[in-house]
């Protein structure tokens, strides 16, 4: 499976797998390709609404059976919502990365660099 | 995703593929790392049976009148006790007493055992065997040692419902050594594959702490074996529950289980006693061997750390080289850690200043800069009920 088969074309995303859909405020996932490079999700660490995220700063943590890895923000701005049920059940980031487990929503001030599908897709491709 | 070119695959990789496995290199080896969920992997090896590729781990055989003699001298352990028929786990140790590689050894026959060391140190290993043939007081070991790795597929099939399975695929007359096979021994059975008899070396051994068994084909005899005894398993087991498992799930069960893995709790800088495996260490009844003189100073002076499990209620995983701390003091480092599937909370193998290894001991492990409690717990974290 090619890497564009794992993403999802309504989004843009972060070279380190973020993405960001067009609402406002903006909600904040990870990419179907970082969740599966983690394997199981057991435990995710996430911003407090409130909170003032920077793009390209960690803001967070997403932890598996086999590994941990940071979460950084691919937008600067103030959280907004922080989606409790992905807290609750980590899991939903196996089943359903691009939907029920959006990781929080930001009132966006700027963005960072952003990816459409196609070139975060073929930036992993040549990895 | 294809191989890398330095990545060899194995009999099975194009069932891995056809199974959708995630890949990994291993030890030289394109591995499939999971199928689905590892998790679900890992907990139908507790509840049911899980199938695994074990093909990359290396096959050595060590055969001629003398084979005994020599591994009894170039292992820690005392490889001549052992029965034909039956296993024994061993330490292959430098002259500092490090582990250049941990292994099972087979007694195929008088004259004839079958070394099984970890892929990555399968060169190692067989560099160290061939190395030790010859003594410093001259002798020479009349052995012949033979590299099998390329020619030989492993296929483990681990978990309460192994035996059942197995009993599925064996013919009438293999029926019998199979239910008489104990834990740690081998025999020759023969599978109905229904396209054919094939003949297989059966193992009641494991790395997951559940009952099992491990199965070494003849790869180079019938280059398809491997295939069609996958396929077999897999489906006689489809009714017990039997599913594919992958690299991750084989290292969560064996931390679970409380076993090293060398790389991890073992290397060549790690003796056996700090890895709490000075009973493998014949030094009572054997008076020379390769490393003696350095393991019996270490027994005697005792180790600097010690191997102890940390646990706690989160499933905050202390993973490999975080620093253990005791009063703010850094007094050790973890080798492995995950968040225990069985269990349900963080699980760690770690190395700790002596006197700090006692059970209850409370330490703390820094989680990315944030000091978090862990405490010594007994080994091994998970034991199967009997």
């Amino acid at each position: 499976m090619s890497a564009i088969d794992k993403v999802n074309k309504d989004y843009r995303y972060s070279a380190e797998h973020e993405w960001v859909d067009s609402a406002s405020p903006a909600k904040i996932g990870l990419s179907q390709i970082a969740v599966d490079a983690l394997g199981d999700v057991v435990y995710v660490d996430l911003p407090e609404a409130g909170a003032t995220v920077t793009a390209g700063e960690v803001c967070g943590e997403v932890e598996s059976t086999k590994s941990v890895s940071e979460i950084y923000s691919p937008v600067t701005g103030t959280v907004a919502e922080v989606n409790d049920a992905v807290i609750d059940d980590p899991a939903l980031l196996n089943s359903d990365p691009y939907g029920a487990a959006w990781l929080f929503s930001v009132e966006v001030d700027s963005e960072g660099d952003l990816l459409s599908p196609e070139e975060y897709a073929a930036a992993q491709d040549q990895e | 995703m294809s191989a890398p070119n330095n990545s060899k695959p194995t009999a099975l990789s194009s069932v891995h593929e056809r199974l959708g496995a995630s890949f990994t290199d291993f030890g030289g080896w394109w591995m499939p790392l999971r199928y689905g969920s590892d998790v679900a992997e890992h907990l139908a090896v507790r509840q049911a049976a899980g199938i695994f590729d074990l093909s990359h781990m290396g096959e050595v055989l060590v055969t001629g009148p003398e084979a005994a003699a020599f591994l009894d001298y170039a292992l820690v352990g005392r490889l001549s006790a052992v029965e034909v028929g039956r296993a024994k786990y061993s330490l292959l140790c430098n002259e500092q007493g490090g582990v250049i590689d941990d292994l099972i050894i087979y007694r195929l026959g008088q004259d004839e055992f079958l070394v099984v060391p970890n892929a990555a140190n399968t060169p190692a290993a067989l560099a160290a065997l061939e190395g030790r043939t010859g003594t410093p007081d001259g002798h020479t070991f009349d052995v012949t040692i033979s590299d099998r790795t390329e020619a030989t597929a492993l296929i483990a099939v681990q978990g309460p419902a192994s035996e059942a399975i197995l009993l599925e695929v064996v013919t009438a007359d293999s029926v019998e050594a199979v239910k008489a096979l104990r834990y740690y021994a081998i025999v020759d059975v023969v599978v109905e594959t229904g396209d054919g008899e094939l003949p297989v070396k059966l193992a009641r051994t494991g790395y997951t702490g559940e009952d099992g068994f491990e199965i070494y084909v003849d790869a180079e005899a019938d280059p398809e074996a491997p295939q069609r005894l996958w396929t077999l398993l897999e489906s006689a087991g489809q009714s017990y529950g039997l599913v594919p498992c992958g690299l991750a799930s084989r290292d969560s069960l064996r931390l679970e289980a409380g076993m090293p893995l060398h790389g991890h709790e073992l290397s060549e800088s790690i003796d056996p006693f700090s890895a709490g495996l000075g009973p493998v260490v014949a030094l009572k009844s054997k008076v020379s061997f390769v490393g003696r003189d350095a393991l019996a100073a270490i027994k005697e002076s005792g180790p600097q750390r010690k191997l102890v499990g940390l646990a706690n209620d989160t499933k905050r995983a202390a993973r490999p080289g975080y620093a253990v701390l005791h009063d703010g003091d850094t007094v050790g480092e973890v080798t492995s850690g995950a968040p225990s599937p069985t269990l349900g909370h963080a699980i760690a193998l770690a190395f700790v200043r002596p006197d700090l290894a006692e059970v209850g001991t409370e330490l703390q492990v820094d989680l990315r800069g944030k000091p978090t409690p862990f405490t010594v717990v007994a080994l091994p974290f998970y034991k199967r009920e009997r």
